[in-house]
């Protein structure tokens, strides 16, 4: 059976990197005694993807891992097993259980949203001004930005990719942007190039981020929740501890 | 409500794996803090993954927190990017759990490991704005304590602690405890508790102690200060293993530790009495925990943990009586649940490879055999009962069996070693290549050549092994002696079939004053520290010429230390602890060695180590 399960990853554990949150799940599998498929061989290990790694010192309140189990319990005993067995910081929101073709949501990844805020008082410029450079910045056909590889400096446009970009009441920033293997867009590296056409400069620790959400695109070209893309079912968390936000 | 960190985002994002200090994670214990009378930090004095991986500090993490009235809580050196930022804010140490500053604590409790951590010690004193040496402490600063097995000669570092407890930790902690809380309630001075503290069996408190020296530098005296504590400090032991608590819940890092697994202590202690093996003397009597206990806790552990991996951990995992019903026991279980077993420091005998070939992949992993020298000679010298026709026989069967991998450790300049001995390694290398190349080619395992790797340490004599009164080669020595078997193993027949390894004289010298050193040299790491030195175990921090003008600086000859071969007479600035072995027992083991003499095992028959006094253990086996 095809799980994907929603998680959240806020406070102290957002300096946890990807790969540690990998091993972190696999233990908390065994520990909440899921019954997983695991790979062949000698150090069998169970077969666990994610949608898309998280930088470390982001918050999220919608990643996504992928996972399949040979049974399983109700929705709500399962994610309650899971979430009896998380270290602060870390819930379990949403289990999905999906078609048997289902593709892995690494591969239908194609948009994210993320809520920007500036630590204790590190705006950069006041609301006004923000709201001025968004709708300058949203307004230009195209964005080149370099963008480092492995190898070298590439130049990309990144206008495309800016699917929205605003200021809410209390200065944060919102936006949904394209992610997954095609295009990805960092929120860093969007904020940093609009700061840089107005000449402001910019501290990547001022920003504290928050991926909200993260979508797949259906036939028609719409934005599905990666929950209840090729979903049977998505059971979400009924005790609702999030503040989710429209 | 999330737990506040000590430390800002921007400084963890800067530094290098802030998982390492941040506290959180699975089965963690975090208590108010008004609710107990105790709060006890514990601290690994060397960087998070390595403190993280000691199921020392998870036994004492674990007695401690089971009583309401104690906090115990965790701290480990902060790595040199974190420590300069410290330094740069003036940010205090802190403990992970609560994340207060380690000052606020009743005790600092610091395991000690290895000497090469010393430096850390003081490291951690200073960031914590604890002063360095333990009589220049106030009312408020917390109860420093040291534990683990440099205790066993904890002289070097004596000045900096209040206290050192010298045995294991389940036996003493809550009698000191009690104290202490009786002595907070009363009010009293921390000198009143030291004095009470003192009294306590197996808690030495160095201050409470004089030591005079002849004019030769050589200890003339070692008392006490003061009326009623005892002259000699008793080792404290578990007698019963089998009834004590263990830690059932683990702490389960996020990043990855040294340990990334269950670990399952099977005994303490070791039969066999190798000769320059210090924790096959100090860890005597062999204590084996019964097959029942270890089920029970295995099962517990990986529960508790979700790892995937456990890992049996003994001195020497087949000397433990029920070993074949425990790893059927392990292997069956953990087959079920998809779980990796570990066995390291298993003899190579048919039984291991049979429980090897169920629980690892053949090709990729390795045999290990620990000859430690490479003559019979040499091995008769150091009492290590494994004889070339085992070994080359093991190897064979191992061959036969799908191996072609095989590591050998010796140790580089014990006792009475030669240029034969020495050769005698190369020598063994290339027999045992020999033993695989003898297989018909169609017969041979993997891609039809064997692996051989053959490592080696040098030699550090310690204290409380029968080489305590040997003297440790030089640099220069140690030099000659790598480049001998060097070009031994290169010109041996088969050169292309085996790798060497070697490790860094400088280290070693290092390490061996540090381990037979005195009160003397507290001034000496003062030094060294303040001109820089830390995290003296890592290779890429270890400054040689930062020690050279600190040892110059107090005005003290390192040879005093190391070159020298001691007199049968001399005391040593351990002398006043009761390990258990006697003097006696380990003189004469010396004088067995040099006579090129064997000792039998605690199993073949007793040599009257002095260890029965504990009365439990394999000196009552029936």
């Amino acid at each position: 059976m095809k799980l994907r399960i929603r998680f959240s990853k806020k406070g102290p554990v957002k300096f946890i990197g990807h790969l540690d949150i990998l091993r972190y799940f696999q233990k908390a599998f065994r520990r909440a005694d899921y019954d997983l498929i695991y790979s062949q061989g000698f150090h069998p290990h169970p077969i666990l993807s994610f949608a898309s790694p998280l930088g470390v010192g982001l918050e999220s309140e919608g990643e996504y891992m992928d996972l399949e189990v040979n049974t399983m319990d109700s929705p709500a005993v399962m994610l309650e097993r899971l979430n009896a067995q998380m270290a602060e910081g870390i819930e379990a929101n949403c289990y999905s259980v999906l078609r048997d073709d289902a593709k892995n949501s690494m591969s239908i990844l194609a948009a994210a949203d993320y809520k920007v805020c500036f630590r204790d008082g590190r705006m950069p410029c006041d609301r006004t001004k923000m709201e001025e450079m968004i709708e300058a910045f949203l307004a230009c056909e195209q964005i080149p930005v370099e963008k480092k590889t492995k190898k070298n400096l590439l130049e990309i446009d990144i206008r495309p990719m800016i699917r929205t970009l605003s200021v809410k009441e209390d200065g944060s920033i919102w936006m949904q942007v394209s992610a997954g293997s095609a295009a990805n867009l960092k929120p860093e590296l969007l904020l940093e190039s609009m700061f840089c056409q107005n000449g402001i400069a910019f501290d990547p620790y001022a920003l504290l981020i928050t991926r909200l959400e993260m979508y797949a695109a259906d036939a028609d070209g719409r934005l599905v929740p990666l929950s209840e893309y090729q979903a049977v079912s998505a059971d979400k968390l009924s005790v609702c501890s999030k503040e989710m936000e429209a | 409500m999330m737990r506040k960190l000590a430390l800002s985002d921007d400084i963890l994002l800067a530094v290098e794996k802030p998982a390492r200090y941040l506290g959180n994670e699975i089965n963690a214990v975090y208590k108010d803090k008004e609710s107990v009378d105790i709060r006890f930090a514990m601290c690994f004095p060397d960087v998070y993954e390595i403190g993280m991986s000691y199921l020392g500090i998870q036994i004492i993490y674990d007695l401690l927190n089971a009583r309401d009235d104690i906090a115990c809580e965790r701290v480990y050196s902060p790595w040199t990017d974190l420590d300069k930022i410290m330094r740069e804010r003036n940010i205090p140490l802190f403990a992970l759990e609560s994340q207060d500053p380690v000052k606020d604590f009743d005790f600092l409790g610091i395991t000690l490991q290895y000497e090469m951590c010393y430096t850390n010690i003081l490291q951690v004193l200073d960031l914590s704005g604890i002063p360095l040496y333990a009589a220049e402490r106030s009312e408020e600063d917390p109860i420093v304590i040291g534990g683990g097995p440099c205790v066993y000669n904890p002289e070097p570092i004596a000045d900096f602690f209040d206290m050192f407890y010298i045995g294991e930790g389940e036996t003493v902690y809550y009698d000191l405890m009690d104290t202490y809380k009786a002595c907070k309630k009363a009010g009293e001075s921390r000198r009143a508790f030291l004095e009470k503290a003192a009294k306590i069996p197996g808690i030495y408190v160095p201050q409470l102690y004089d030591v005079s020296y002849h004019e030769d530098g050589t200890i003339a005296d070692f008392v006490p200060n003061v009326e009623g504590i005892p002259e000699k400090i008793e080792k404290q032991v578990v007698s019963d293993l089998s009834h004590v608590i263990y830690p059932e819940k683990p702490l389960v890092p996020f990043i990855k530790v040294t340990q990334d697994r269950v670990v399952l202590e099977i005994q303490r202690g070791c039969i066999r009495g190798c000769r320059f093996c210090q924790a096959g003397m100090v860890y005597r009597p062999n204590r084996e925990r019964s097959l029942e206990y270890l089920k029970d806790k295995a099962i517990k552990i990986l529960t508790s943990t979700g790892h995937d991996e456990i890992s049996l951990s003994s001195l020497s995992s087949s000397d433990y009586s029920d070993l074949p019903e425990l790893t059927d026991f392990l292997i069956d279980y953990c087959e079920k649940k998809k779980i990796n077993i570990s066995l390291p420091s298993l003899r190579i005998d048919a039984f291991s490879l049979d429980v090897m070939s169920k629980v690892q992949d053949i090709r990729k992993s390795s045999l290990t055999f620990a000859p430690e020298a490479g003559s019979q000679r040499l091995r008769d010298v150091i009492n290590k009962g494994l004889t070339e026709e085992v070994i080359l026989k093991g190897a064979g069967d191992a061959f036969r069996g799908g191996w072609n991998r095989v590591k050998l450790y010796f140790m580089l300049g014990q006792p009475t070693e030669t240029q034969e001995d020495i050769f005698g390694i190369a020598d063994l290398a290339n027999k045992i290549a020999l033993e695989f190349y003898d297989i018909p080619k169609e017969d041979r395992p993997g891609n039809k050549r064997v692996e051989i790797v053959v490592s080696t340490s040098f030699f550090v004599p310690k204290p409380f092994t029968p080489f305590q009164w040997s003297r440790q080669c030089t640099e220069d020595e140690f030099r000659d002696k790598q480049r001998y078997l060097s070009n031994s193993i290169r010109e041996s027949l088969n050169h292309r079939s085996i790798r060497y390894n070697w490790h860094e004289f400088h280290l070693t010298e290092l390490e061996g004053i540090l381990a037979r050193g005195d009160r003397k040299l507290s001034e000496v790491l003062v030094n060294a520290y303040q001109s820089g030195c830390l995290f003296d175990s890592w290779s890429e921090c270890f400054r040689n010429d930062l020690w050279v003008h600190a040892f110059e600086k107090a005005g003290m000859d390192p040879a005093f230390y190391v070159h020298r071969e001691r007199g049968a007479e001399e005391i040593f600035p351990w002398d006043f602890i009761d390990a258990g072995v006697t003097k006696a027992f380990l003189r004469r083991e010396y004088e067995r060695a040099l006579d090129e003499k064997v000792t039998p095992n605690c199993r073949q028959g007793c040599s009257g180590c002095g260890c029965r006094v504990y009365g439990g253990g394999v000196c009552y086996e029936a």
